[in-house]
């Protein structure tokens, strides 16, 4: 009997003993450990923000106690909810709002999907002089910050019979102010986006017409099919997810958008969600934004739903790949050079004009006087204690704007130093992992902040990290909040671009490395990395640039101590400094147009890979 | 020097299928074991778990007296840590490294000194015949050169162990043949333990000291070449081994030694089983006759394929139709009568329930 007992105590113990090795080994294998590591990540980073944002719309808050006596703080209520969704504030904090936000997200996405569809057209499948070039200028919108073209746009249209009380250069030449709906208001607003964003369309489109195998066409062709049965049942088909999936994007992106709607709107009292967030979290009603930033949120994600069920997950944002090979260009004839004359005509008044007005608008010393004689350096290197701009000195004898410049730098750099590393690893673990649940849900939450608007994604940040929360400090006002709220966003698409560059190395490479004896640090400083090396660095780059011209995700976390330059001209602009926010848009433009640059010197490195296509 | 390895009651499960189910198997020391079977039959998967790249989910490996894998005691040693050396399908040589870096790379991880990792290069290059590569990048070579240099690189290190995952599956026909001879040799001077998967017969016939042929997880027969050739152990092996392949007779045994195929009778030896039967007999072991001979089997020729060294001559007698391989261009017309003769002692009578040989 005893000796009974102690063989089975022993073979448990074997057991138990077998299956904790089992476990570590489970555990320290690369790609699991990895998984596990992103998903504590993920957690922080993705999942608590969206939980504490709604936990706070969902409690009352100790602002609520002086309108509601008896609210016991942290208690479960609707208030937030009623309030918002309800009667005459309702419709003033949430109803016109939203209108307005699907007014111009919808009417820029249309016109960007003209913009960009016509643009990719005349670009890939036609005969049209000075492709090249038109295909790369029509980049370059996307290059420089959103606001940008708002910004000149006021420059131009703004009237007197407005806020400012300043003429614009067209009231200037006209002798009379421009009609107020060219003024302020949707009409600009959906021109200025389209304008920016109409680039998701040009990219997704050119790709998909690039990748149809012109032998398709000519199989039609060659069966007697007329040349609109071609295009109907062959070309558009093909096309299809492209457009969707440009819409998408555009509409969501447009949705989150801040600048252009503060710029355009806000001084006519035309406020949308974007604006509006950031109006009552200015206010300190953090419920109240929450729940408009919820609600921005549920429209987005429906948005994309709908989306990947028209057209399923997958298609939805990975279109088809470029292989690049056109047999039959549409020939366009006597209309070749119009054509060519209206793109580039056009492409002039995007980039030239608006860069134009801006440093014209730069160089005068009182805004609105387009006089030889108003000319002057003062904005740029003005001395201190002067009646303009509050007495700030110009912009390059500025230290507070050197300060700031230096952020936005410190800022990119990090955010695409991280967001690079995170990518290859989220990479790895998600390739590696292919098939398991693990993987899944790692990808899976990864793929989170794209559904976030970028304003509500800043709002998320401060319902987070403004009390500490476990190990992690209170963040609010912190440089590094900055940071990791713009890795964060970034990780969709990092982890898009680093699945498709570990896709490409073959699972062999690393095991004839374990075969060899090299350990896990080997295996990757050797091999993984210096194979996905290519991807990393244009990943880094582009994470720059478009993290330096970053707005709408950042305007509610910034502190006067890490303004960055993206915001601060936002903040000259509504403080009646437009002419100090010119200077300081012209130079992020330098630095985002030089940063393009050096990626254009790099292997691999494209606007597109950045999207993750 | 050279190491047995030892398989015991081997599992690895992908969700419900087992790809390999209940494998045992002893690698003699200094033998060429080759995993046969069609894709899918799990060598491939048996190859990763004894490599370490794959955790079985039952069983036990050993490599030489080392316990390298146990589900039982939760056991799983490294690939790193199992001496070991495996040449990939697809070369896999790491791009951004040049050969030497390549051959060197497990040697540094080893810290060899300088000098004797580059005697080592010299003499791996040379082993494969590729001297001189060293500061070619792996793109910059064709992909026979690819694979020897993949060789090489296992060689520089020196393994107990040679592993190979259809390492000629990417090569063209001619260079196939030669790496083929030059693999053999390596075999034959390393005295190194090999396992080498592939499904080509071929391969597996002309290199192989043991050959195992799997089925669906399962080894189905673990022997020489010849024994696998010759007696193939069921109806499955027997029809995957030889080209052209062996022909299968529908029958059933009477008593007195003979099987009633069809309308005639053939003679063998059928240690008194009784039933349904299938008799295997393989296209070169027939002879041709072009006139009547005791014994011989009336054929229609219905058709004849001469191929330089050989003819295949496809023989009808009702339903019944029998392939035969001759030596030289056969002189036989088409539609002409034959007559085929079997020699008793090449015939292999298989069980028709069970597959399963039951005289030879």
């Amino acid at each position: 009997m005893a000796s009974l007992e102690t063989s089975m105590g022993e073979s448990l113990s074997v057991r138990m003993l077998a299956n904790s090795r089992r476990f570590i080994r489970w555990v320290t294998t690369p790609h699991v450990l990895l998984s596990l590591i992103m998903l504590v990540i993920l957690y922080y980073m993705v999942v608590i923000p969206l939980y504490r944002m709604v936990n706070t719309t969902l409690t009352w808050q100790p602002r609520d106690i002086a309108i509601s006596p008896g609210a016991v703080v942290g208690e479960f209520t609707l208030y937030h909810y009623v309030r918002m969704l309800t009667g005459a504030l309702g419709q003033i904090y949430m109803y016109t709002p939203l209108r307005h936000s699907f007014t111009v997200a919808i009417g820029s996405t249309l016109l960007s999907l003209l913009i960009g569809g016509t643009l990719a057209w005349l670009v890939i499948r036609t005969d049209m002089p000075g492709r090249k070039v038109v295909n790369q200028l029509a980049l370059i919108p996307y290059i420089m910050p959103s606001w940008t073209l708002a910004q000149a746009w006021l420059v131009f249209f703004k009237s007197t019979s407005f806020s400012g009380g300043t003429p614009g250069l067209f009231e200037f030449l006209a002798g009379q102010a421009p009609p107020s709906w060219l003024s302020y208001g949707p009409v600009p607003i959906i021109i200025c986006s389209a304008l920016h964003y109409y680039t998701f369309f040009f990219l997704f489109v050119s790709a998909a017409l690039m990748s149809i195998d012109s032998s398709l066409e000519e199989a039609g062709d060659l069966m007697g099919a007329s040349r609109w049965r071609i295009l109907r049942k062959i070309t558009l088909p093909l096309v299809v997810p492209a457009i969707l999936s440009g819409f998408i994007m555009t509409f969501s992106k447009v949705l989150g958008t801040f600048g252009g709607p503060n710029i355009l709107g806000s001084p006519v009292r035309y406020y949308v969600v974007a604006t509006m967030i950031r109006g009552s979290m200015g206010v300190g009603d953090k419920a109240d934004g929450f729940v408009l930033a919820i609600v921005l949120i549920l429209f987005s994600v429906i948005t994309i739903w709908i989306n990947q069920k028209l057209i399923g997950t997958r298609k939805s944002y990975e279109t088809i790949g470029g292989r690049g090979f056109m047999a039959q260009l549409s020939k366009l004839g006597k209309m070749k050079s119009v054509m060519f004359s209206a793109a580039i005509v056009f492409q002039i008044l995007v980039i030239i004009v608006p860069l134009g007005l801006l440093i014209w608008s730069s160089l005068m010393l009182q805004d609105g006087n387009y006089n030889l004689s108003n000319l002057s350096l003062q904005h740029w290197i003005g001395e201190r204690g002067t009646i303009y701009n509050h007495g700030e000195p110009g912009v390059l004898l500025n230290p507070k704007i050197y300060r700031t410049a230096w952020n936005s730098i410190r800022l990119s750099l990090w955010t695409g130093l991280f967001t690079a590393l995170l990518g290859v690893l989220l990479g790895y673990a998600i390739v590696k992992g292919r098939g398991t649940r693990l993987s899944k849900l790692v990808e899976q939450l990864a793929y989170i902040p794209y559904v976030i608007p970028g304003i509500a994604f800043g709002a998320v940040y401060i319902a987070m990290f403004i009390k500490p929360l476990g190990p992690i400090p209170a963040l609010y006002g912190t440089f590094a909040l900055l940071v990791i709220v713009s890795v964060a966003k970034h990780i969709p698409y990092s982890s898009r671009s680093g699945v498709s560059a570990m896709m490409q190395v073959g699972r062999e490479l690393e095991e004839a490395a374990a075969v060899s004896g090299a350990n896990v640090w080997q295996r990757f400083s050797r091999i993984i990395f210096p194979l996905t090396s290519a991807g990393f660095v244009a990943g880094f780059l582009l994470t720059f640039i478009t993290t330096m011209r970053e707005l709408s995700l950042i305007i509610l976390l910034v502190t006067p101590q890490t303004q960055v330059l993206a915001s601060q001209t936002m903040f000259y602009i509504e403080n009646g400094d437009g002419q100090m926010a010119n200077v300081v848009i012209l130079i992020l433009i330098s630095i985002t147009l030089i940063g393009n640059f050096i990626i254009g010197r790099f292997r691999g490195g494209s606007l597109k890979k950045g999207l993750g296509m | 020097m050279s190491t047995t390895i030892t398989i015991k009651n081997l599992t690895k499960r992908f969700g419900d299928v087992a790809a390999v189910n209940k494998v045992n198997l002893t690698v003699e020391p200094g033998s060429f074991l080759t995993l046969l079977g069609p894709s899918g039959c799990g060598k491939t998967t048996l190859l990763r778990c004894i490599a370490g790249l794959e955790d079985p989910n039952e069983g036990e490996i050993y490599i030489g007296d080392k316990l390298v894998f146990s589900s039982a005691t939760g056991i799983s040693l490294p690939p790193g840590q199992r001496d070991l050396g495996l040449v990939f399908q697809n070369y896999a040589l790491w791009p951004h490294m040049k050969v030497d870096k390549n051959i060197t790379f497990a040697l540094e991880i080893q810290k060899m000194p300088k000098e004797q990792m580059q005697k080592r290069v010299k003499e791996a290059l040379a082993e494969v015949q590729m001297e001189g590569y060293e500061d070619r990048y792996p793109r910059e070579m064709s992909g026979g050169q690819q694979q020897r240099i993949a060789l090489a690189r296992m060689l520089a290190y020196r393994p107990k162990v040679f592993l190979m995952d259809e390492p000629l599956s990417n090569l063209d026909a001619r260079l196939r043949m030669d790496m083929r001879t030059e693999l053999k040799r390596l075999h034959h001077i390393s005295g190194a333990t090999t396992i080498y998967v592939t499904h080509d017969q071929v391969e597996a016939l002309t290199m192989s000291t043991n050959i195992a042929v799997m089925k669906l997880g399962v080894i189905q027969q673990m022997a020489s070449p010849d024994r696998v050739y010759h007696f193939p152990s069921n109806l499955f092996v027997a029809d995957f081994i030889g080209n052209p392949k062996v022909n299968l007779l529908d029958g059933s045994v009477r008593g007195g030694n003979t099987v009633q195929v069809g309308d005639f009778e053939i003679c063998m030896d059928t240690h008194s089983t009784s039933g349904n039967a299938v008799v295997a007999v393989r296209p070169e072991d027939i002879a041709v006759c072009t006139h009547p001979e005791p014994g011989a089997i009336e054929f229609t020729a219905y058709s004849v394929l001469p191929a330089g060294a050989d003819s295949t001559i496809v023989a009808r007698r009702g339903k019944t139709e029998i392939i035969v391989k001759v030596m030289g261009i056969s002189r036989i017309k088409m539609d002409q009568k034959i007559w085929l003769k079997l020699d008793s002692d090449t015939l292999n009578l298989y069980d028709k329930e069970s597959g399963n040989l039951v005289a030879a």
